[in-house]
């Protein structure tokens, strides 16, 4: 089982121009906690959404990669979206889904995963062209390398441990979170 | 399985009972393939680049529009607000998008809305209208009743469209309002607009 801080800092070491969305609670704090970027997008809400955000952002960024991190619950909630993004089949999009098999926010209740719902094979269902689960941090450096190479879609479970760690709370102003990003995309169209 | 057999027999009886009475009723006009094409002449100027929807027959014409676009992604979706992920994504990386739904899809949307509201992103939704008028499912009124209501409450400017002849100027106005401020903007076409559901098949 990773180390959910430990793994995520090692996805976005050298991250370059990598665009991040972070899905909700835990995601979040964990994107946050490897270094705050203006290349990130924290949710601290809208539930069900990150994938799909996700899939905006590629289609409107085709030559560069975006990264969705997100949790399980998060995930599950928008299950849909694997099927509509299998339709897409957007070659720059990439999902990691850190599963700890709990909902983490409200009190560690069990969540879909925890009976064995399997996320990689849903994906592979929606045509994803990798998916699949990793658990040891010897597997970042592979992760890392398919969010920086590989065709997409992509979906890894990554699987961590259901400890509490502390909370690192970045910008929670919705605006001023777009707003940054917007330039930060703006800023390296330009530079090309 | 005999009961859902039965069930389903009586349920086509009725159908067909309403079916001979829809098609005596409708008549195509010309409006009915004008109105489309004034929106997407919006979506040309305005330069949208994305367009969430899920299939609808009210939609159709304005859906065939934008696939036949290559300067527009179409995403068909599994549930409408998966559509307002999409619009945030698209604007974070520079583009505009819009979403199209019938009023049962707004339902289903709500607190996915709060993600345009809470960070300022732009958002144009199509909303054709069911349950209001000449409507054959009374199962679409509960929701077609309360979806102006519920856009408004969760921040929308709502504009209701019931004539042809008002759609280029609505849309043009309020699409502008939308992508200069940062505003979300629903425009509500009525089932009067859009013609009743053809029940032909």
């Amino acid at each position: 089982m990773l180390d959910r801080r430990d793994f995520v800092r090692h996805l976005l070491i050298d991250r370059g121009d990598l665009l991040v969305v972070s899905g909700l609670g835990s995601a979040t704090y964990d994107v946050a906690a490897a270094g705050d970027h203006p290349l990130n997008f924290y949710l601290w809400g809208a539930m069900g959404g990150t994938a799909m955000i996700g899939l905006g952002l590629a289609l409107a960024q085709p030559d560069r990669r975006v990264a969705v991190l997100t949790g399980d619950g998060d995930m599950l909630m928008g299950i849909g979206s694997l099927a509509t993004i299998g339709v897409k089949q957007p070659k720059n999009l990439a999902i990691v889904v850190l599963d700890n098999a709990h909902y983490g926010e409200t009190g560690m209740q069990p969540s879909h995963t925890k009976s064995g719902i399997d996320l990689p094979a849903a994906a592979l269902a929606c045509r994803f062209k990798h998916a699949g689960a990793v658990s040891r941090i010897e597997q970042a450096t592979e992760v890392r390398a398919l969010l920086h190479e590989a065709e997409g879609p992509i979906l890894v479970s990554a699987r961590i441990k259901e400890d509490d760690v502390p909370r690192v709370l970045p910008l929670r102003d919705g605006h001023a979170i777009k707003q940054r990003f917007i330039a930060a995309v703006a800023a390296l169209s330009a530079a090309r | 399985m005999g009961w859902r057999t039965l069930a389903r027999d009586a349920i086509f009886a009725n159908l067909l009972d309403r079916i001979a009475i829809g098609a005596a009723l409708h008549t195509p006009t010309p409006r009915e393939t004008s109105w489309p094409d004034a929106i997407f002449r919006h979506f040309r100027r305005v330069g949208i680049r994305q367009v969430g929807y899920v299939p609808d027959a009210g939609h159709s014409r304005l859906i065939a529009l934008c696939q036949a676009d290559p300067d527009i992604a179409d995403a068909v979706l599994t549930t409408e607000e998966e559509g307002v992920g999409l619009v945030a994504g698209a604007a974070l990386g520079g583009q505009r998008a819009a979403l199209l739904m019938q009023s049962s899809g707004v339902g289903n949307c709500i607190n996915m809305f709060s993600l345009l509201r809470n960070c300022g992103f732009a958002g144009v939704i199509f909303v054709t209208m069911r349950g209001e008028f000449g409507e054959f499912n009374q199962w679409q009124v509960p929701m077609g009743s309360i979806t102006g209501d519920v856009l408004r409450l969760a921040g929308f400017l709502t504009y209701r469209i019931d004539n042809a002849d008002d759609v280029d100027e609505i849309v043009g106005a309020g699409c502008d309002m939308a992508f200069d401020g940062n505003l979300q903007v629903a425009f509500l076409l009525s089932q009067r607009l859009i013609g009743r559901k053809q029940w032909t098949r």
